[in-house]
């Protein structure tokens, strides 16, 4: 049977009633002991009886057209093949479902995957696919400096009131330009698909967030049914948006593996992970603020500039947040995309806040700085009672909450004038930033069986990308079927599953959690029946059923395994509630005198994400946050050749992403919340908003330790050395 | 990768093979192989050999080739006499690395231009005449002294660096020329017409320790200025050893990393200070002579303001002078 719930009016707080006591508590995730001993195997890790090795062969010229020469290569040792049918130009944006651009013999950029030389061995494939002459025609019409472009395509984002009139009537404004270089998600473990066919059935080992667009994205592309194709995924090594669709290798894996009649393996080169897979795509953006005498916001706006592929469905959504944060009645957006022979733009950690808070948070402590009012005092003022366009109601919104307790468990109060303070070499600083990120909910499916003995089991298509999927799904089974987690088994990452949201844009806790609640619900009714109480007077805990003046062990009301599918669809309240997780970042940081360089001494994250499933789990998640933080803020930028548009700085010792050396003390405190508009679990997602503003809250401590404003990211010493003095 | 051969080498004369490219501990060639911008026949393996050993004597210190970064940088006599080099090896890559990297491997690791290590893309460093996008690229960590038209890159070591400083000589056996002791000015060759030639090493040659003189007068400090704390490569670094007496320098040695093609060291630079009470104004003097010829190319002409800050404070700190 199916518990089927489309979220139309807020629920009953049911896991608030339940006596387990196992969920919201810390708890490791299960798996852990597997990762960390190498026992839980990655895509590139199966092995298949009789497996060649594909290796991707990418574009050495930025635009044209290509032939591949296979005679050049066919007497090398170990050779299968060259193939070049199908191959998809760059991997697929999230929830498409559809396949990525095929560009035939078009070469688009340099990098493009262009063909897949498959051998017996890794080793001989690499070295063909070295050698492999291709003829190139090359057009001389590329496009690829993104600050170059001058013809940049109009915006058709509507107004709200007048923006200028608000600028010339304000008190106080703000009027900067901000710059943000792409970005690369950086999951440790590189994209790798192994292929396998039974006659017209495909197993695919992937690397993958979403499984349910993914399968529909590999049959899309090859031209089957997706009833034909199977992806597994039971474990991936982070995705941070780089796995939210099907990736080139899946296809060439799948190809090669049809033309062969043999398995295939095709790992990505960390090199072919930061060409054929989606960037984020460089911002530049104008933010505009008009605040009256008393620091309240008459209007605002945020201008974009970026770029993409052509045919790519997907921009980086820059304003997502400045359209609910703060509150001013004149506002305007823009949004402009110019088409550059890079790589595809798409979902990078955060899309749209990761670098579009930078700018809307700097330039409220812009704002605060010329208004003379303190920046959380600035910010309380402007928190709006309604969504400021729509006139929608929010649902449950701490940011209040997050910003004072914050600030209390942080000493903002010993923060000092901008330049002021000082211990030897280093400038001493502290800065702050709003948290926001759009809560959503998906669709998502699971089922739950409940077992005589006291085990239960949890089975879904839904992936763990290291945020702890295994851990909160066993613990909201667990919780609501009254057993100790390490009783429930949990199931994921295979299409042959129920099909459930996918991990991404942090909506994959509430939605697959709600699944699994849903599942559970239902058990519960069954046994309330067995019982013969109300499922209201149902209690269960430690394996115990009690109810009415019954009280009897599980056993005892069951013969025979229960299961019940959970599903969860997203409703009216979607409609009635503008729905949001918030929070407030805190940074202390001290940029060296001499050299510009700076250190991020400490950060606390104070978030508000409804009920927080797992505190250890979801505590990670910020952690994550406030490290890419540091990252956006002080060292990741991925540098174009303006002339190619070649990655230049393609792997991660040139692209720098923090070490733990760069990363200070990290405090994260949650606030206590239920969201009852978000789902029957009262939860909202939690990975992206650590991120969100976490950039701008070091910048921001930047300028009170030395007074320098950081317009282009990332602050690398360059950018500040030659403002001190 | 290309199939090759792998031989283990039992004694100095089996390493000294000219058909075979030496392996070490590997950390940068077993990467240049992967992405086949180097694609030896034959790696001849010394780990075998013996000269793993830190030997002190009166006048000096011999440095294995074998010893590990980590092991020198922690060595009691490195720590206690020659400091600087055992902060800029802490300095360079990371501990995982350190764990691995040579002394003798160390000293020629080969740079960190991107378009060195990307065979899509011309290099004269890689294929000699295919010219050096970096020029008008992306160069912002490339080199603004001791450039050529035809290649801008910088040489990535710390330890270099330092032992530049501390006047450190490389012991060579070479096939043809026996033994050899080097300096780093001249067993490095500047990239001129050819920079693909980085150094008078010939094919067959080992390098089987590096010697340091008796320890020098004054202070000694490392300065590394870098993207992040640790696994970058320096954007500006000073080597500095400063010794100052009744108010005066006495001695000063200067080297300086990630400016230039070599470890880069300018004795004029040291002839403005010695014999001079410090001053602010006197190291003004100093960086001016340094940068008098540096040449920056767009994205790095920051590293010759930076490269003047660095020195100052190194000054500063090494003599006690308040900026």
């Amino acid at each position: 049977m199916t518990e089927h719930l489309k979220m139309d009016q807020v629920q009953p707080h049911l896991l608030d009633e339940t006596g387990q006591g196992v969920l919201s508590v810390p708890m490791p995730r299960p798996e852990g002991p597997l990762k960390v001993t190498g026992r839980a195997p990655y895509a590139a890790e199966y092995k298949a009886e009789g497996m060649a090795t594909g290796v991707m062969v990418r574009a050495a010229i930025t635009k044209g057209t290509y032939a591949v020469d296979t005679a050049s290569v066919e007497d090398m040792p170990g050779y299968l093949g060259v193939f070049t049918d199908k191959m998809v130009r760059n991997a697929a944006q999230g929830t498409m479902g559809t396949n990525p651009a095929q560009m035939g013999d078009k070469i688009l950029y340099l990098g493009q995957p262009i063909a897949v030389v498959v051998a017996e061995t890794f080793e001989q494939a690499r070295d063909i696919a070295a050698v492999l002459k291709v003829d190139y025609t090359e057009d001389d019409d590329a496009v690829c400096d993104f600050d170059g472009v001058s013809d940049w395509p109009d915006s058709d984002k509507p107004d709200q009131g007048d923006l200028d009139q608000a600028m010339s009537d304000a008190t106080f404004t703000v009027d900067s330009m901000y710059t943000t270089k792409p970005h690369n998600s950086a999951a440790m473990e590189p994209h790798a698909a192994l292929a396998e066919w039974d006659g017209d059935k495909l197993t695919l080992h992937g690397s993958l967030q979403m499984l349910g667009y993914n399968r529909d994205e590999v049959a899309d592309s090859l031209g089957i049914d997706a009833k034909n194709v199977r992806l597994l995924a039971p474990y991936v090594g982070g995705g941070f948006g780089s796995k939210l669709g099907m990736s080139p290798d899946c296809v060439g894996a799948a190809v090669a593996a049809k033309a062969l009649g043999r398995p295939v393996r095709v790992v990505l080169s960390r090199n072919n992970v930061f060409e054929m897979i989606v960037l984020r795509t460089a911002t530049r953006q104008r933010l505009r603020l008009a605040a009256d005498k008393d620091g309240k916001l008459l209007g605002l706006g945020q201008e974009n500039w970026q770029s993409n592929l052509p045919d790519e469905p997907m921009a980086e959504p820059v304003d997502l947040a400045t359209h609910f944060l703060y509150g001013g009645e004149n506002r305007r957006y823009g949004q402009h995309v110019a088409i550059l022979n890079r790589p595809a733009s798409g979902s990078v950690r955060a899309p749209g806040e990761a670098v579009g808070m930078l700018a809307l948070e700097n330039a409220m402590d812009e704002l605060a700085e010329k208004s003379g009012i303190d920046p959380i005092e600035l910010r309380l003022r402007n928190i709006p009672e309604k969504h400021p366009e729509t006139g929608v109601q929010y649902s449950a919104r701490s940011l209040a909450e997050a910003l004072t307790e914050g600030a209390k468990a942080f000493g903002w109060d010993k923060r000092q004038k901008a330049g002021t303070r000082r211990e030897g070499e280093w400038y001493i600083g502290m800065g702050v930033a709003s948290a926001a990120r759009t809560n959503i909910l998906m669709e998502s499916r699971a089922n739950v069986t409940l077992n005589p003995d006291g085990t239960a089991l949890v089975q879904t298509d839904m992936t763990d990308i290291g945020t702890g999927t295994y851990a909160i799904l066993g613990q909201i089974a667990a919780e609501m079927l009254g057993l100790d987690p390490q009783k429930v088994t949990v199931e994921l990452g295979d299409t042959d599953l129920p099909k459930s949201s996918g991990s991404g844009g942090s909506w994959g806790a509430a939605s697959a959690g709600s699944s699994v609640f849903l599942g559970a619900k239902a058990i519960r009714r069954k046994l309330a029946e067995r019982l013969g109480c109300e499922v209201e007077a149902l209690r269960l805990q430690d394996g115990v059923a009690t109810g009415g003046n019954n009280r009897r062990p599980l056993a005892e009301l069951m013969d025979a395994p229960i299961t019940e599918e959970g599903h969860i669809e997203p409703g009216q309240t979607d409609e009635d509630y503008h729905q949001a997780g918030y929070g407030a970042h805190f940074a202390e940081v001290a940029v060296n005198a001499v050299t510009g360089e700076v250190r991020v001494r400490r950060m606390l994250a104070a978030m508000a994400a409804g009920r927080i499933l797992n505190r250890q789990t979801a505590t990670s998640q910020v952690w994550g946050g406030q490290i890419w933080g540091i990252g956006t803020a002080l060292t990741e930028a991925i540098e174009h050749d303006p002339r190619t548009g070649h990655v230049v700085n393609n792997d991660l010792a040139e692209y720098h992403v923090p070490v733990n050396l760069d990363v200070g003390d990290l405090e994260v405190m949650f606030i206590e919340e239920r969201d009852d508009a978000s789902s029957p679990i009262q939860a909202k997602g939690i990975g992206e908003l650590g991120l969100s503003g976490a950039g701008a809250a070091v910048t921001n401590a930047i300028y009170n330790a030395c007074g320098v404003r950081v317009y282009d990211y990332p602050a690398t010493p360059d950018r500040i050395f030659p403002h001190l003095p | 990768m290309k199939s090759f051969e792998y031989v283990r080498a039992s004694g100095i004369a089996d390493a000294q093979d000219t058909a075979g490219r030496i392996i070490a501990g590997g950390t940068n060639l077993i990467d240049l192989m992967k992405h086949q911008i180097e694609t030896p026949p034959r790696l001849v393996d010394v780990t075998r050999l013996d000269m793993t050993e830190i030997e002190q004597s009166a006048h000096s210190l011999r440095i294995g080739a074998l010893v590990t970064n980590s092991d020198l940088a922690a060595h009691d006599t490195v720590r206690r006499d020659y400091p600087v080099l055992s902060r800029a090896l802490l300095a360079g890559a990371s501990g995982q690395l350190r764990n691995k990297a040579t002394t003798g491997g160390n000293l020629l690791q080969r740079t960190r231009c991107p378009y060195f290590y990307d065979t899509t893309q011309p290099c004269n460093k890689r294929v000699p005449g295919s010219g050096c996008p970096a020029k008008e690229g992306i160069n912002r960590i490339l080199a603004v002294l001791g450039t050529s038209p035809h290649c801008i890159a910088t040489h990535p070591s710390d330890m270099a660096v330092a032992m530049r400083a501390l006047d450190a000589r490389v012991e060579i056996e070479s096939p043809n020329r026996g033994t050899e002791m080097l300096t780093l000015d001249e067993m490095y060759v500047l990239p001129g017409d050819d920079p693909s030639k980085e150094t008078v090493l010939e094919a067959g040659d080992l390098i089987t320790a590096v010697h340091l003189p008796q320890p020098p007068k004054g202070k000694q400090t490392y300065r590394k200025v870098r993207d992040r704390s640790s696994y970058a490569f320096a954007l500006v670094s000073v080597a500095g050893i400063v010794d100052v007496e009744d108010g005066k320098i006495t001695e000063a040695a200067l080297a300086f990393g990630g400016l230039a093609p070599r470890p880069w060291r300018d004795g004029t630079v040291e002839d403005v200070l010695v014999g001079e009470a410090p001053s602010d104004a006197l190291f003004d003097k100093a960086a001016d002579v340094l940068l008098q010829d540096a040449q920056g190319f767009g994205e790095n002409d920051f590293k010759i303001p930076l490269a003047r800050r660095t020195l100052k404070a190194v000054l500063a700190e090494l003599t006690g002078v308040t900026q």
